[in-house]
C-alpha cells in the first residue's frame, strides 16, 4: 500500500510543478493538467480506502528529514480509517471543484496560476491529512494557510482582495503562533513528535501540562477553523474566487482544526478541561455565527457565516467526545456546503459577478438545475430528512443530550432553527419572488455550462444519499462510527436507541421545518421591498448587520494601538537609534571595502607577490611550531 | 662523489631565482621562463632524493613534470600570441584593465 | 567488464566521451557544433549515473594510485552536476558570441576528467597530473573568446599565477618525497605517524597548501579570482567557480584528513586564520563592487572561507558539512552565473548593477530566479544555503570553535547587504528603457530549473544528503 499512498499527494504536486513551470505556454489549457491530476489522486484514494475498509492500515517514512542534535524527524505518513475518510473527501470534493473551476475561471488571465495554487493546496491538504507526526502536520498546516492566502488574494489588483488575503494571513498567524508553541511544548514534555508515541505516552503527562498543550493546539484550530474569537477572516476571505471558497473555505481547509482535535483527542481527553473549552467555543460560535447569517445581504457572506456556524457544531461534537459524529458532520458539510457555494457561484457567474441578494430574485425558472441542486444543499444544511445534514447534525445533538450537556444542546438546537431560517431566506431571496436585477443582467441570465452543473449534480446526489447510506442511527452507532471505531472507540452510550432517541429525531425535524416556515413567512409569503433588506430596522438588527461590531472592536483594541506603537517605533526608535548604529557600522564597512579593493591592483606582479608572502608566512608558521 | 646536500642546495637556489624572476620581470615570456626554472628546481630535488632512496619513482615523476611543463609551454605561448595579436606589445603591466 | 577497471569507471566515461567528441569534431558539419554539446552532456550525465550506481563500492587501481571510495563518488556527483549545468548553459551562449567551436566541449570534458581524477587520486603524482589537466584546460577556456582583450587578459593572469602556484606545489611534492621516500598518500601517512617534526616535511606541506590555496582561492592566494571571473566567458566562470573549487577541496580534504592527520594541530590553527581572512576579505571587498560577476567572484572567495570552517572543525560532521556545502554551492553559484549569462543582450553582457534595475518588470521569471539564488547565497531558509551554513557553523560550535562561528555569522550579515542590493535593484528601481533580451533557450531554462530544484531539495530536505556526505568522508577518517 505504501506506494499507492505516496502517489496520492504526488499527482497534485506534479500538476503544480507543470503549471508553475510551463504555465505561460499551457495557459488556458491548464485544467488539462490539474483536473486529471486530481482524478488520479481521487481514484488512488478510493483504492486506499477500500484496503482500509478491509482492515489494513499503513504507516511509513518517506525519508529522514531534519537532523539536528538529538532532534530527528522524518516525513511520516499514516493511514487509518480517519485519514482514509479525509483523503476521500479532500480528493473527491477537490476533484469536483477543480472540474467546476475549469468552467468558472474560464478566460481569466491568471488561469494557469489559479490551477497551480489549487493543486498546491490539494497537495498540502493531502499531506496534512497523511501526516504521521506533529512536525509534518505543522508544516502543511502552514502550507494550506499559504495557499489560502494566495487564493484569497488571487485577484490581487483588487484592493479588497489583497486586504482580505492579508487579514486571513495575520489572523491565522495569531492562531498558528499558539499551535507552534503547542508543538514545541509537546516536544519539551515528551521528547517526541510522533503521533503513535505521543498518544501512547500521553498518560505520563500531568493533566495540567496536557491542558496547556491542548489549549495551545486548539488556538491554532480556532484560527484555521474560524472559531470565536478568531473568526473574522473567513467572511472577508469570500473575496477569493467562488470555487476557492467552496474548496478551501468550506469543505476542506477550515475543517483542518476539527480534524486536528479529533486526531489528537487522546491529548484533549487527558486534559478534560480542554475538551470542555472546545465544546463551549464550538457551541457559542455555532449560535453566534448563525445569528449574523440572518442579516447579511451578500450571498457568499451568508454562506461564510453558515460555515463558521457549522464548524462550531463539529467542535461541539468532538468537544463532548462524539468524535465520529463530529467527523461525520465534517464529511456531510463538505458535500452540502461545497454544493451551496458552487450553486452560489453558478448564480454569481450567471449574473456577471453580482453577489448582492437584493439584486437577485426569480432565478428559478431560468436556472432550473442550479435551483434544484441549491435546494438540496439548503435542505441538507437545514437538517431536513432524508438529506445528509439531518443525520450528522442529529448525531451531534443527540450526543450532547445523552451526555447531559443540556445547555449546550439547547444552544445548538436554537442554532439549528436559525440555520433553517437563514438558508431558506437566501433560497427565497435569490431564486423565488420577482426579479430585482437590472434589465441588462436579466437579459444575459443563463444556466451554467455542463462542466459546472455536473459537479453540482454529483454533490447534490452525495448530499441526498450519504446520510441514509452510512448515517442511520442504530443501537450499535452509525455505520460511519463503526468504520472509525479503530480510531475512536464506540462508547457505550453512543448506541442510543429507544424512545428518547426518536423523540430527539422528531424534535430536530420540527425545528428545521418551523425555521423553514418562518423564513417563508418573512420573505416568501408576500412581495418584498428591496429597500427593506439590509437596512437596520432596530438595534438588534443593526447589531447583526454589523456582525456584533467585532471587526470594529478588534480595530479599536489591537490594530490601531499597534499601528500607533509601530509608527512611534519607526519614527523615534528605528530612525534615531537603530539606524544610527547600523548606518555607522555600515559606513565603516563600506569605507573599509573601498580601501581594501585598492589592494587588487590588477598587476600580475602584486598578485604573485601576495602568493609568495602567503607561502612564506605559511611555511614560517609551520616551522615555528 | 658530490654529496646529496649539494644538489638540494642548488635546487633551492634555482627555485629562489625562479621566484624572484617571476616577481621582478615584466615580459610574460621571461616570467614564464622563471616558472620553468622553478619546475626544474623541483625536478633536480626529486632526482637527488630519488638517488638517496635508491628508487626510480622520483625520476619517473621528474619526467611527468617535464611533460607537464611542455604542455604548459604550449598553452602559455598560445595565450601570449593571442595577447600580442590584440595589443602588439608584451608587458604584464599593461594587463590591468580589470582591477579593484 | 574487467573488475579491475571498475574503480576507473567514472574516469573512463568522461575520458571516453572526450575522445569521442574529438573524433566527432573532425566530422561535418563544420559550422555547427551544438551536437557536440549534446554528446558531452550525455557523457557527463552518464558519469553522474555511474557514480551514483557505484555508491558504496571500494576499490583501487594502478597500484593504489587511484582509489574508488564514497568520498570520490560524492565529489564525482558534485563535479558532474557542475559540468552538466555549465554545458547546458553553454551551447546557446557560445552561438550568440560566435564562439561555437568543438574545442570548447573537448576542453570542458578534459578539465572535468582532471577534476574527477583529482577526487580519486591517492598519490601526489596523480594529484599533480590531475591538477594540471584541469588547470591547463581551464586556462585555455578562460581566454576562449579570442577577440576580447578582457578574456585574453584573464587567461594570461590565470595562467601565469596558476603556473607560479604549480611551481610551489611540485616543489612541495619533491620535499615531501625527500622526507618520506614516497608520494603515495597512505605511505606518507605511515611514514609521518612516528610524529617526528621533520622540517623538510613541514615545508613541503606548507608549499602544498599554497597550491591548494590557489585552486580553492583562499586568501592570500585569491587575487586572480576577481579578474579571471570577470574576464572569462560567463559559462567558464561558472565552471571555475564550481568544478575546480570542488576538485581543489577534494584533494585538500584527502591530503589533510587522511595523510597529515598527525600535524592536525598545526594546520588547524593555520586554516582557522585563513578561514577568517578569506571570508572577511571576500565579503568586505564584495561590498564595493558594482560589476555583478566581480561581486560574485568576491562572494565565492567568502564562501571558500565558510567551507574552510568545516575543514577546521574536522571529524565526520565538519568534513561532511564541507561536502554538503560544495553541492549546495555548486547549484547556487552555477544558477546565479547562469542567470547573468542568459540576461546577456547582443554581445554585451549584463554585468553592471545598473543592468539589473527594474529587471523584475522586464524578466519577472529570471529576476525571481536570480533573487532565489542570491537568497541561497545569503543563507535564507528554506533555501539550501541556509542548511549548508547551519551545518558548517554547527560543526564549528560542536568542535568548540565558537569564535569562528561568531565571525562567520557576522560575515553572513555583512554579505546580506550586497546580495540584497541586487534584489533591491531588480525589484525597486524603474526600468530605464532597457530593452528586454531574447527569451532564454530551453537548455538554459532547464539548467536554471535543475539548479532551483537543487537549492530547494537541499534546503527543505537536507538530512538524506547530509547522511551521504558524512558517509562519504568516513573512509578518510578511518
Amino acid at each position: 500500500m505504501s506506494n499507492t499512498v505516496w502517489l496520492i499527494p504526488l499527482f497534485p504536486l506534479l500538476g503544480t510543478l507543470l503549471n508553475a513551470l510551463f504555465g505561460r505556454w499551457i495557459g488556458r489549457h491548464a485544467h488539462w493538467i490539474a483536473v486529471p491530476a486530481l482524478a488520479c489522486s481521487f481514484l488512488l484514494s478510493g483504492a486506499v480506502f477500500l484496503r482500509v475498509w478491509n482492515g489494513e492500515t499503513f504507516r511509513g517514512d518517506l525519508f529522514p528529514w531534519i537532523e539536528a542534535g538529538t532532534f530527528r524527524t522524518a516525513v511520516t505518513a499514516q493511514v487509518d480509517p480517519l485519514a482514509a475518510v479525509m483523503l476521500l473527501v479532500v480528493t473527491g470534493v477537490g476533484f469536483l471543484i477543480h472540474l467546476y473551476s475549469a468552467g468558472y475561471m474560464h478566460g481569466d488571465p491568471g488561469y494557469a496560476r489559479y490551477f497551480t495554487y489549487l493543486n498546491l493546496f490539494v497537495f498540502s491538504m493531502v499531506m496534512l491529512v497523511l501526516a504521521g507526526n506533529f512536525l509534518v502536520l505543522y508544516v502543511f498546516w502552514e502550507a494550506v494557510g499559504l495557499c489560502s492566502y494566495l487564493l484569497i488574494g488571487f485577484w490581487y489588483t483588487r484592493k479588497s482582495a489583497a486586504d482580505a488575503g492579508k487579514k486571513a494571513f495575520i489572523v491565522n498567524r495569531v492562531g498558528d503562533f499558539g499551535f507552534g508553541l503547542g508543538v514545541m511544548a509537546l516536544w519539551v514534555a515528551l521528547g517526541t513528535l510522533d503521533y503513535g508515541t505521543v498518544f501512547d505516552e500521553v498518560e505520563t503527562l500531568s493533566p495540567e501540562t496536557a491542558t496547556v498543550i491542548a489549549l495551545l493546539l486548539f488556538m491554532g484550530a480556532c484560527g484555521k477553523s474560524a472559531q470565536l474569537p478568531l473568526h473574522t477572516w473567513l467572511p472577508d476571505a469570500m473575496e477569493g474566487p467562488t470555487p476557492v471558497s467552496a474548496l478551501i473555505h468550506a469543505a476542506t481547509m477550515v475543517t483542518a482544526g476539527v480534524y486536528m482535535v479529533a486526531r489528537t483527542h487522546a491529548l484533549f481527553e487527558r486534559s478534560g478541561v480542554a475538551l470542555d473549552v472546545v465544546a463551549w467555543v464550538g457551541g457559542l460560535t455555532a449560535l453566534f455565527a448563525a445569528t449574523i447569517g440572518l442579516a447579511q445581504t451578500d450571498i457568499k457572506r451568508v454562506l461564510a457565516y453558515s460555515t463558521i456556524s457549522q464548524l462550531g457544531y463539529m467542535f461541539a461534537g468532538v468537544g463532548v467526545g462524539a468524535y465520529a459524529a463530529g467527523i461525520f458532520h465534517l464529511v456531510t458539510h463538505a458535500f452540502f456546503k461545497a454544493l451551496l457555494f458552487l450553486g452560489a457561484g453558478s448564480v454569481i457567474h450567471a449574473q456577471g459577478g453580482e453577489q448582492d441578494l437584493r439584486k437577485m430574485g426569480g432565478l428559478a425558472p431560468r436556472m432550473v438545475l442550479t435551483t434544484i441542486t441549491f435546494l438540496v444543499g439548503a435542505a441538507g444544511l437545514a437538517g431536513l430528512p432524508p438529506f445528509a445534514g439531518f443525520f450528522s447534525k442529529d448525531e451531534i445533538l443527540a450526543s450532547t443530550y445523552h451526555r447531559g450537556r443540556l445547555w449546550l444542546w439547547a444552544l445548538l438546537l436554537l442554532g439549528a432553527f436559525l440555520t433553517a431560517v437563514y438558508i431558506f431566506r437566501v433560497v427565497l431571496l435569490a431564486f423565488f419572488g420577482g426579479p430585482r436585477m437590472s434589465k441588462e443582467v436579466a437579459h444575459h441570465l443563463h444556466e451554467s455550462p455542463p462542466v459546472m452543473t455536473l459537479p453540482l449534480g454529483a454533490l447534490a446526489l452525495l448530499t441526498a444519499v450519504a446520510g441514509v447510506a452510512v448515517g442511520m442511527p442504530s443501537t450499535q452507532g452509525t455505520a460511519f462510527a463503526r468504520f472509525l471505531s479503530p480510531v475512536f472507540p464506540l462508547s457505550e452510550e453512543v448506541g442510543h436507541g429507544g424512545l428518547s432517541a426518536y423523540a430527539l429525531l422528531v424534535l430536530s425535524v420540527i425545528v428545521a421545518v418551523v425555521g423553514l416556515l418562518f423564513a417563508w413567512l418573512l420573505y416568501g409569503s408576500r412581495p418584498i421591498k428591496v429597500e427593506a433588506i439590509g437596512r437596520p430596522r432596530n438595534r438588534l438588527h443593526a447589531l447583526l448587520l454589523n456582525k456584533y461590531y467585532v471587526d470594529e472592536l478588534y480595530g479599536f483594541l489591537f490594530v490601531r494601538p499597534l499601528l500607533r506603537v509601530a509608527g512611534f517605533c519607526a519614527r523615534v526608535f528605528d530612525l534615531g537609534f537603530i539606524d544610527g548604529i547600523v548606518n555607522g557600522l555600515g559606513q565603516l564597512v563600506v569605507g573599509w571595502a573601498r580601501s581594501m579593493r585598492r589592494l587588487q591592483t590588477g598587476y600580475v606582479m602584486n598578485y604573485a607577490l601576495m602568493t609568495l608572502l602567503g607561502a612564506v608566512v605559511i611555511v614560517g608558521f609551520l616551522l615555528s611550531r | 662523489m658530490v654529496p646529496e646536500s649539494y644538489y638540494t642546495a642548488l635546487s633551492a637556489i634555482l627555485f629562489t631565482i625562479g621566484v624572484v624572476g617571476v616577481l621582478v620581470r615584466r615580459n610574460p615570456l621571461v616570467i614564464f621562463m622563471s616558472i620553468e626554472l622553478m619546475l626544474n628546481a623541483a625536478n633536480l630535488a626529486l632526482v637527488a632524493f630519488g638517488h638517496r632512496f635508491g628508487a626510480a619513482d622520483a625520476q619517473v615523476l621528474a619526467f611527468f613534470v617535464m611533460t607537464v611543463a611542455a604542455a604548459e609551454v604550449a598553452v602559455g605561448l598560445a595565450i601570449i600570441v593571442t595577447i600580442f595579436r590584440l595589443r602588439r606589445r608584451l608587458s604584464v603591466d599593461e594587463l590591468s584593465i580589470m582591477r579593484w | 567488464m574487467d573488475a579491475a577497471l571498475i574503480p576507473l569507471l567514472p574516469l573512463l566515461v568522461v575520458g571516453g566521451t572526450a575522445l569521442l567528441v574529438i573524433v566527432l569534431d573532425l566530422l561535418p558539419p563544420r559550422d555547427r557544433k551544438g551536437h557536440l554539446g549534446v554528446v558531452a552532456l550525455a557523457g557527463v550525465v552518464m558519469a553522474l549515473l555511474v557514480s551514483l550506481g557505484l555508491w558504496g563500492r571500494e576499490g583501487r587501481a594502478f597500484r593504489g594510485m587511484v582509489v574508488l571510495d564514497n568520498f570520490a563518488l560524492f565529489l564525482d556527483v558534485v563535479i558532474c552536476y557542475a559540468a552538466a549545468l555549465v554545458l547546458l548553459l553553454s551551447t546557446d551562449y557560445l552561438r550568440r558570441n560566435d564562439g561555437e567551436r568543438g574545442e570548447y566541449y573537448i576542453l570542458v570534458l578534459l578539465s572535468t576528467l582532471g577534476m574527477v581524477l583529482m577526487a580519486a587520486a591517492a598519490d601526489l603524482i596523480v594529484i599533480f597530473l590531475a591538477l594540471e589537466l584541469m588547470s591547463l584546460s581551464l586556462y585555455v577556456l578562460a581566454g576562449f573568446f579570442r577577440g576580447r582583450l578582457a578574456a585574453a587578459e584573464a587567461s594570461m593572469k590565470y595562467f601565469l599565477l596558476g603556473a607560479f602556484a604549480t611551481g610551489f606545489f611540485i616543489y612541495g611534492i619533491a620535499l615531501i618525497y625527500g622526507a618520506t621516500g614516497s608520494t603515495a598518500l597512505d605511505r606518507i601517512a605511515a611514514a609521518t605517524r612516528a610524529g617526528t617534526r621533520d622540517p623538510l616535511l613541514l615545508v613541503g606541506l606548507g608549499l602544498l597548501l599554497v597550491g591548494f590555496g590557489f585552486k580553492i582561492s583562499s586568501v592570500p592566494f585569491h587575487m586572480w579570482v576577481p579578474d579571471v571571473y570577470e574576464g572569462a566567458p560567463t559559462s567558464v566562470t561558472a565552471f571555475i567557480a564550481t568544478g575546480s573549487k570542488a576538485a581543489g577541496f577534494a584533494a585538500l580534504l584527502r591530503v589533510l584528513l587522511s595523510t597529515f592527520k598527525v600535524s592536525q594541530p598545526d594546520w588547524t590553527v593555520l586554516l582557522w586564520v585563513v578561514a577568517v581572512l578569506t571570508m572577511t576579505v571576500g565579503n568586505v571587498v564584495a561590498i564595493a563592487q558594482s560589476n555583478l560577476k566581480r561581486m560574485l567572484a568576491y562572494s565565492s572567495v567568502a564562501h571558500v572561507g565558510y567551507m574552510l570552517i568545516g575543514v577546521v572543525a574536522g571529524g565526520a560532521l565538519g568534513a561532511g558539512s564541507v561536502l554538503f556545502y560544495l553541492l549546495v554551492y555548486t547549484f547556487t553559484t552555477a544558477g546565479a552565473f547562469g542567470v547573468i549569462l542568459l540576461l546577456e543582450r547582443g554581445r554585451r553582457e549584463a554585468v553592471d548593477l545598473d543592468d539589473y534595475a527594474g529587471l523584475a518588470g522586464r524578466h519577472p521569471v529570471l529576476a525571481l530566479t536570480l533573487a532565489l539564488f542570491l537568497l541561497s547565497l545569503i543563507g535564507m531558509p528554506p533555501t539550501a544555503g541556509f542548511a549548508g551554513k547551519f551545518y558548517l557553523f554547527g560543526a564549528a560550535v560542536r568542535s568548540g570553535y565558537i569564535w569562528l562561528a561568531v565571525i562567520a555569522v557576522l560575515n553572513s550579515a555583512v554579505a546580506a547587504y550586497y546580495y540584497l542590493r541586487v534584489v533591491v535593484y531588480m525589484y525597486m528601481r524603474d526600468t530605464e528603457g532597457l530593452p528586454t533580451g531574447p527569451a532564454p533557450s530551453f537548455a538554459g531554462r532547464l539548467a536554471l530549473a535543475i539548479a532551483l530544484w537543487g537549492i530547494f531539495q537541499l534546503g527543505l530536505l537536507p538530512a538524506p544528503v547530509l547522511d551521504l556526505a558524512q558517509a562519504a568522508v568516513a573512509p578518510l577518517l578511518r
